[in-house]
């Protein structure tokens, strides 16, 4: 093992397709990243955003979300619903500083196992590079304190 | 009250314990976790086997256990299994929780250290969540035993006798005048070379006159509500202009009607029928339709011809279109497919090149009951063509088109060659790709046809043009392709060429599975429940699907899913009543503020707004369980059973390791 970072991701699959590719990942013995933990749902409509913002607020580096392609979900529709929340929550993410890219929505059919292994695997690099997101741990270490705007007055402290 | 958690760590052999140290997540387990309320953590070889369930069921009765974990394998496999486990022991088996350490830790990763400490993390996510789950039951609904079958086609009628012979009655609806389907248009049927009128007809007499089945014909389902053993469906029957009370079927209507119509849905343009018509002599039932659109009274208000000779006054054209309502407990989806439509190849000069014929042509060509009898005859009516050229893999296997096997088409390929050979004696040529030909005496019947001395060329063919380059191409179509066993271009002329066009969704797949609430796959196929182990069921509770609508098949393979599709809706009606999975979401009138967001989410129409309290609410028998409008209330009002908010924030936190021992300061 070498001492690169190893982020911490939650990963939110749909019981359907998603979580059922991850089985077949399994039953395949497709090796893939071990930093994904999942959290089965029953559709990926089901996915509160403030879900992912407790991960991160937990100390999760990244959210990965998965459901099943357009067309094919499992409740009709619903999968729309959740590709229409996540756009939104990259733009709220972004105004609150925190890098959009580190919440990606996958779609992975039942039959996907090796898209599912391989996009968790590519997952996992990208979120390496983007380096821990310490959010929610001590303010002193939070590389994301820069974006706290310094009150003018201690900058200019007086003669 | 605190729980009792116990948690048990599975080695599936080695499956788990080859790759994650088992004792080390125990014990850590019962050390790390006890804050939650583990009391007790245990290994062991195999907890699926009777010994690893007992094990279970003495530690809740003698430990008194509140929540059980398993970390073993996925959910989906020994979910069940645990939770009736509990239940023997007395404890309810919505407080069992999975936690998969074989699919998502020791199958996918190699390293033990690694793969370990996922493993404690997945544990405790389930921990966690399990302390947040609450006791459901599953709801039991009554079957009505009635079933709806839609579409006449050979895996509808299957599925319609297996029910019907079984005692049940049937609703079998189908679009068009008659049932039948695609196999009444057919001559023959490969590898047999049966005759495929005379192997349907029986079967659509059958399901006609069967006392168990109520047939309607020319109608369509226009709407469907409910769920499983109790839908309510409303379908539409089309005004035939024909009172079927009266008619005997007698066909003078028919042939007193002076006007000629090209049939271009049973003939596949071929041939004429009337304004007023049965598609076909055998038709089931025999009264005949009123096309509305082309008969002289309808259009010029005189002729009426068919009413003066009718000999029974059956002519009504004063009928309406009739709104049926039906209950039923389970649907059968038996829609069929449409041909890929030929002229979209444009290569092929389908349409523009008269002697490019497509393969339900052809059917209707070499049926001695089509337009030329039976005789095999150029687009003229009768030059017999001494070549032929037989184009595999039209529209299927193509990135342009359809990219998956239309799996009918090379047998149909061959059956034709072997046809055009018997009765013409002409050269016959098959172009194709690869040549598949599985199922039993299919490979023997590709063997036959060889023996018979049709040319087999293998090669995409490139282009069907009737610009001759030279005296022998003169006035004749030439087929262009690479003949990729030889490894060279070839040009070869012919008289007839016939496409064997691949099958495709129906073109109202979407609608029809929006109105049913099943999905289609990307390529527009019904989906299925599970491709290998239930592909018949769907999704959707007591929603089934069959024949080609689930994918492109042939015959056989048809009528063993209408047959299977039937037993398992008389499991449903035997077993009287069904078990619903308990995930439901409900509204908490107090915290409702009937803001009404979440109405327009639910695909179901399980939720309605109730204008008198201002607040909203969900029927729990048409709601699925997605859980959309739990995230999407903003109030926090909506709740979902099995998948609540405090369940799913509890596993994050576990999963975070948020749970564990307050670390000494």
């Amino acid at each position: 093992m070498t001492d690169q970072f190893e982020p911490t991701i939650i990963g939110f699959t749909c019981n359907w397709c998603s979580y059922r590719a991850s089985d077949l990942a399994g039953t395949a013995r497709m090796k893939y990243a071990p930093n994904v933990r999942l959290i089965r749902l029953m559709c990926s409509g089901r996915l509160d955003p403030t879900f992912v913002l407790r991960a991160l607020s937990d100390g999760a580096d990244g959210v990965m979300i998965t459901g099943c392609h357009p067309g094919e979900c499992h409740y009709i529709e619903q999968n729309y619903k959740a590709l229409r929340r996540y756009l939104l929550l990259k733009r709220v993410l972004a105004g609150m500083g925190i890098e959009p890219e580190r919440v990606k929505l996958v779609w992975a059919s039942a039959a996907e196992g090796a898209k599912f292994a391989a996009e968790t695997t590519a997952f996992v690099e990208e979120v390496r590079k983007l380096g821990p997101l310490s959010w929610g741990k001590d303010e002193s270490q939070d590389k994301h304190s820069s974006f706290i705007i310094q009150p003018s007055s201690e900058k200019e402290v007086p003669a | 009250m605190t729980e009792r958690v116990g948690v048990y760590v599975c080695h599936c052999g080695s499956n788990i314990a080859g790759t994650v140290d088992v004792v080390d997540v125990a014990n850590w387990a019962a050390e790390k976790l006890g804050r939650q309320g583990v009391i007790i953590a245990r290994e062991y070889k195999f907890m699926c086997s009777s010994l690893g369930q007992e094990l279970i069921e003495k530690d809740i009765k003698e430990l008194g256990l509140t929540r059980v974990v398993v970390a073993a394998c996925s959910p989906h496999l020994h979910e069940k299994t645990f939770r009736t486990a509990a239940k023997n022991a007395g404890l309810n088996p919505y407080l069992v929780e999975l936690a998969s350490i074989r699919e998502q830790v020791s199958w996918v990763h190699s390293d033990k250290a690694v793969a370990t400490a996922k493993a404690k993390a997945v544990v405790s996510g389930a921990v966690s969540r399990v302390i947040e789950n609450r006791p459901l039951e599953e709801i039991k609904v009554p079957i009505n035993p009635n079933t709806l079958v839609v579409g006449g086609g050979i895996a509808g009628i299957q599925s319609a006798l297996e029910i019907a012979n079984a005692g049940f009655h049937v609703y079998l609806v189908e679009r068009e005048p008659s049932i039948g389907g695609h196999m009444a248009q057919f001559d023959k049927t490969f590898p047999t070379l049966d005759c495929s009128a005379c192997i349907l007809t029986p079967r659509m007499v059958e399901a006609g006159t069967h006392p168990n089945i109520t047939l309607l014909t020319w109608s369509e389902v226009t709407n469907v509500a409910g769920y499983v053993g109790n839908f309510h469906v409303t379908i539409k029957k089309k005004a035939r202009f024909i009172n079927e009370e009266l008619c005997t079927g007698c066909g003078i209507c028919q042939e007193k009607c002076p006007k000629k119509v090209i049939d271009d849905v049973y003939e596949a343009g071929l041939g004429y029928r009337k304004a007023v018509y049965t598609p076909f002599a055998q038709a089931v039932p025999n009264f005949p339709v009123m096309d509305k659109e082309n008969c002289t009274y309808f259009i010029k208000g005189t002729c009426k011809a068919c009413e003066k000779f009718c000999p029974t006054g059956a002519i009504d054209f004063n009928q309406q279109d009739e709104m049926l309502h039906i209950d039923v407990g389970n649907i059968v989806l038996a829609t069929g497919y449409d041909l890929f439509d030929a002229r979209r190849v444009s290569n092929y000069g389908y349409g523009r090149l008269p002697n490019v014929f497509t393969s339900l042509e052809f059917e209707r060509l070499s049926n001695a009951a089509g337009p030329t009898a039976g005789n095999i005859v150029l687009r003229d009516g009768k030059t017999v063509p001494k070549n032929v050229g037989i184009i595999h893999c039209v529209g299927s296997r193509d990135k342009n088109f359809n990219n998956y096997c239309s799996v009918i088409c090379c047998m149909q390929g061959l059956k034709f060659a072997h046809l055009v050979h018997e009765r013409t004696g002409a050269t016959v040529y098959n172009f194709y790709i690869d040549m598949r030909t599985a199922y039993k005496a299919y490979d023997e019947f590709y063997q036959r046809v060889l023996e018979e001395g049709t040319l087999f060329v293998r090669g995409k063919v490139a282009e069907v043009t009737d610009a001759a380059r030279n005296e022998r191409e003169k006035g004749r179509l030439i087929i262009q392709v690479e003949d990729t066993l030889a490894g060279k271009q070839r040009r070869i002329p012919v008289d007839m060429v016939i496409l064997s066009s691949g099958l495709q969704p129906r073109a109202d797949a979407k609608e029809v599975g929006k109105l049913f609430g099943i999905s289609c796959s990307m390529d527009g196929w019904f989906t299925e429940k599970h491709p290998k182990l239930d592909p018949v069921a769907t999704m959707t509770e007591g929603i089934y699907i069959v024949g080609c609508a689930q994918g492109p098949k042939d015959i056989p393979s048809s009528v063993a899913q209408g047959a299977a599709a039937s037993a398992r809706v008389l499991d449903k009606i035997l077993q009287k009543e069904v078990a619903l999975e308990p995930i439901k979401a409900s509204v908490d009138s107090a915290l409702c503020s009937g803001c009404r967001i979440c109405n327009g989410l639910c695909p179901f129409n399980a939720i309605t707004f109730i204008e008198d309290d201002k607040v909203t609410e969900i029927n729990p028998a048409l709601c699925q369980g997605c859980g959309t409008c739990v995230a999407a209330c903003p109030a926090g009002a909506i709740s979902g059973t099995g998948f609540s908010n405090e369940q799913i924030i509890a596993q994050i936190d576990g999963l975070m390791m948020k749970n564990l021992e307050p670390v000494e300061a």
